[in-house]
């Protein structure tokens, strides 16, 4: 055990006399927070809109005002050419054409259906189903205006309706960066255990101390459990530099148990750590190792669900996320932070990256050859 | 000088292999108790091979292969305890100062608290360190790394020390304290095992061995050898025997076969 003691002294030594190292531990998880935070985001504002108006009337005025004081459109061109609106469009100057046939107003006057064409960019599909989905609900809210205006002159009484009210849970002012900051914090942690301890073991290769060490009776175990635990550390302190962060400067609501959300994620350091580790047993130069490590990074976050809902996920990439760290933490931060889950709640996540950092760790001291 | 005859190194055909490429063909040798044993050749006769087999850093082939008593193919951490090792590239951390490489060695291998801080303080003293002793060793010439490297391998008091090459780009005067210090610690009892192309050094060694395309091609005590091949230097005996290279190089990167 005092062996551990004296190397894990060394990576300590060597990491805080690492003038960059030591400086971008504490600079990474600011930046991340404060620029990654309220930049992603799916909230669709200000959509820009095309119009072409054909029809000049006081209806159409109305539903144009009506688009242009929601919050989702912003009018940015009143044209007539239907050509040059399609052009706007091609060249990025707009989201959405509306086209307003002459004869909707008159139309509207007549008690018969008013029609409009609307012309969206899918390029992103998501965001066209959301402009959609915002403008339906806009025409329904100038629909109901009109039903209001012209109670007295329509045929029939007043139609009755089932109305909803609905009710947001755990995030009630759809606030994005509520949702995004418990998953950048998952991004920091992940970053941090895959990327320094793994390339430290590598440039050990490649400067050719391992072999000082790999002479020495040392023990296998110990040696990875000193490169593990630094970075440990340190990935928890970033994590709680991280959690400030979101405090201070958003406002973050925090449901549940931070101790719950802090053992959560150092499992799932060790986990990751693992997994580097066991990378680098078989990369011979850093170069080897971040490309491998970088694409194995990117696939495990992107899959963990932090942009997409996990459970809308193909069967087989849920497969998948069976066996990643990531697609757990995930969980467990969201539902720790935004629900208050307790440690029950989210017993399965834990159990599952138990096992998961049991078979790295193992894979990994099993792969580091002390002989050649 | 009395030599104790007792084998701390024992190779018995022993053969390692790099695919087809054979780095050691039926090596035979005996090393024993507090010599020093010089372990000559031409760069990539194959003698880095043969060093680290016998650390326990890469495995024969085949043959009987013993160190320390320990068997090469399955007791190399039993080995390990028993050896000390210093190779050619230089392999402290050269960010930590020399205490901190000191005193991470000495935890390494085992050894207490009061233990460590002693042996820092008479090794310091030895070397006339002192003033070093909180220098990074990315300070300190390489004249001065290369003692404090070898310092580091008998730290722990080895049975057998390995020095691969350790005298390279070293100056003369630095290269004569650095034998003394070989000599001490021969003096001591340690045996050491070392390999060098410096031909004058050669003839410090008790018994040396030349190493050509991977075989053993003469083994003798300095004096004997040059009577034998009627040379008046090690130099001449070199040239004489070691000259004749069937094999050709080794392919790239099979010498130093790391993992």
């Amino acid at each position: 055990m005092r062996t551990i003691f004296y190397l894990i002294r060394k990576e300590f030594l060597q990491i805080f006399r690492n003038k960059f190292i030591s400086k971008a531990i504490f600079a990474v998880p600011v930046l991340q927070m404060l620029i990654l935070v309220p930049a992603v985001t799916f909230e669709l504002k200000n959509v820009k809109i095309a119009i072409v108006d054909k029809d000049m009337t006081s209806e159409s005025r109305g539903l144009i005002s009506k688009l242009d004081g929601s919050t989702f459109f912003r009018v940015s061109y009143l044209i007539f050419s239907e050509n040059e609106a399609n052009n706007l469009l091609h060249r990025n100057k707009c989201s959405m054409v509306i086209q307003i046939p002459s004869g909707f107003g008159k139309d509207i006057g007549t008690g018969k259906q008013g029609k409009l064409l609307a012309t969206i960019d899918a390029v992103n599909a998501s965001s066209a189903e959301l402009s959609w989905a915002y403008l339906n609900g806009v025409i329904l809210d100038y629909n109901t205006d009109l039903i209001k205006q012209n109670i007295s002159t329509l045929p029939l009484g007043p139609v009755s309706r089932i109305e909803i009210n609905n009710r947001y849970w755990y995030n009630e002012l759809l606030n994005y960066k509520y949702y995004m900051l418990p998953g950048i914090l998952v991004i920091l942690v992940t970053a941090i255990g895959f990327l320094l301890a793994g390339l430290n073991m590598v440039r050990e290769k490649e400067i050719g101390t391992i072999e000082q060490i790999n002479v020495t009776p040392v023990r296998k175990y110990h040696f990875i459990i000193a490169k593990m635990v630094p970075f440990l550390l340190i990935g928890l302190i970033d994590l709680a530099l991280g959690l400030i962060i979101g405090k201070i400067a958003f406002d973050i609501p925090f449901e549940g148990s931070i101790l719950v959300m802090f053992l959560g994620s150092t499992i799932f350091l060790v986990a990751v750590l693992g997994l580097a580790l066991f990378i680098s047993t078989f990369s011979g130069t850093q170069q080897q190792y971040m490309f491998v490590a970088f694409f194995c990074m990117v696939i495990f976050i992107l899959m963990s669900g932090i942009f997409t809902p996990y459970e809308s996920m193909p069967m087989w990439a849920q497969d998948f996320n069976m066996i990643n760290p990531v697609a757990y933490l995930m969980r467990i931060n969201r539902m720790v932070m935004l629900k208050g889950s307790t440690i029950q709640d989210i017993s399965r996540e834990l159990y599952s990256l138990i096992l998961i950092a049991v078979v790295f760790t193992t894979l990994a001291v099993r792969r580091y050859r002390k002989t050649a | 000088m009395e030599k104790v005859q007792e084998k701390v190194i024992i190779a018995h055909d022993l053969v390692k292999k790099f695919g087809t490429f054979v780095a050691n063909d039926n090596l035979n040798f005996e090393v024993y108790a507090g010599e020093i044993f010089g372990f000559l050749g031409a760069n990539g006769a194959g003698k880095t091979t043969t060093i680290r087999i016998l650390s326990g850093l890469s495995k024969p082939t085949s043959g009987e292969v013993k160190v320390a008593g320990f068997d090469a193919y399955h007791q190399t951490e039993q080995i390990k305890k028993n050896i000390g090792y210093m190779c050619q590239k230089f392999s402290l951390y050269e960010d930590l100062t020399v205490k901190e490489n000191i005193v991470l060695y000495g935890g390494i291998y085992g050894m207490s608290r009061t233990l460590i801080s002693e042996r820092l303080r008479e090794l310091l003293e030895k070397l006339h360190f002192e003033e070093y002793e909180n220098r990074m060793i990315s300070d300190l010439p390489l004249g001065l790394r290369q003692k404090l490297a070898f310092s580091v391998a008998i730290l722990h008091n080895p049975k057998i020390v390995f020095l691969d090459e350790p005298t390279g780009g070293v100056d003369p005067i630095t290269r004569r304290q650095f034998w003394e210090s070989i000599y001490e610690t021969a003096s001591r009892g340690i045996t050491v095992f070392v390999t060098t192309h410096y031909m004058d050094e050669a003839e410090y060694c008790d018994r040396i061995s030349i190493m050509s395309d991977g075989k053993i091609v003469a083994l003798d005590t300095p004096a004997e050898l040059k009577k034998q091949y009627n040379s008046k230097s090690i130099d001449e005996v070199f040239i004489k025997i070691a000259r004749p290279a069937t094999q050709g190089s080794p392919p790239l990167g099979g010498l130093g076969g790391r993992n």
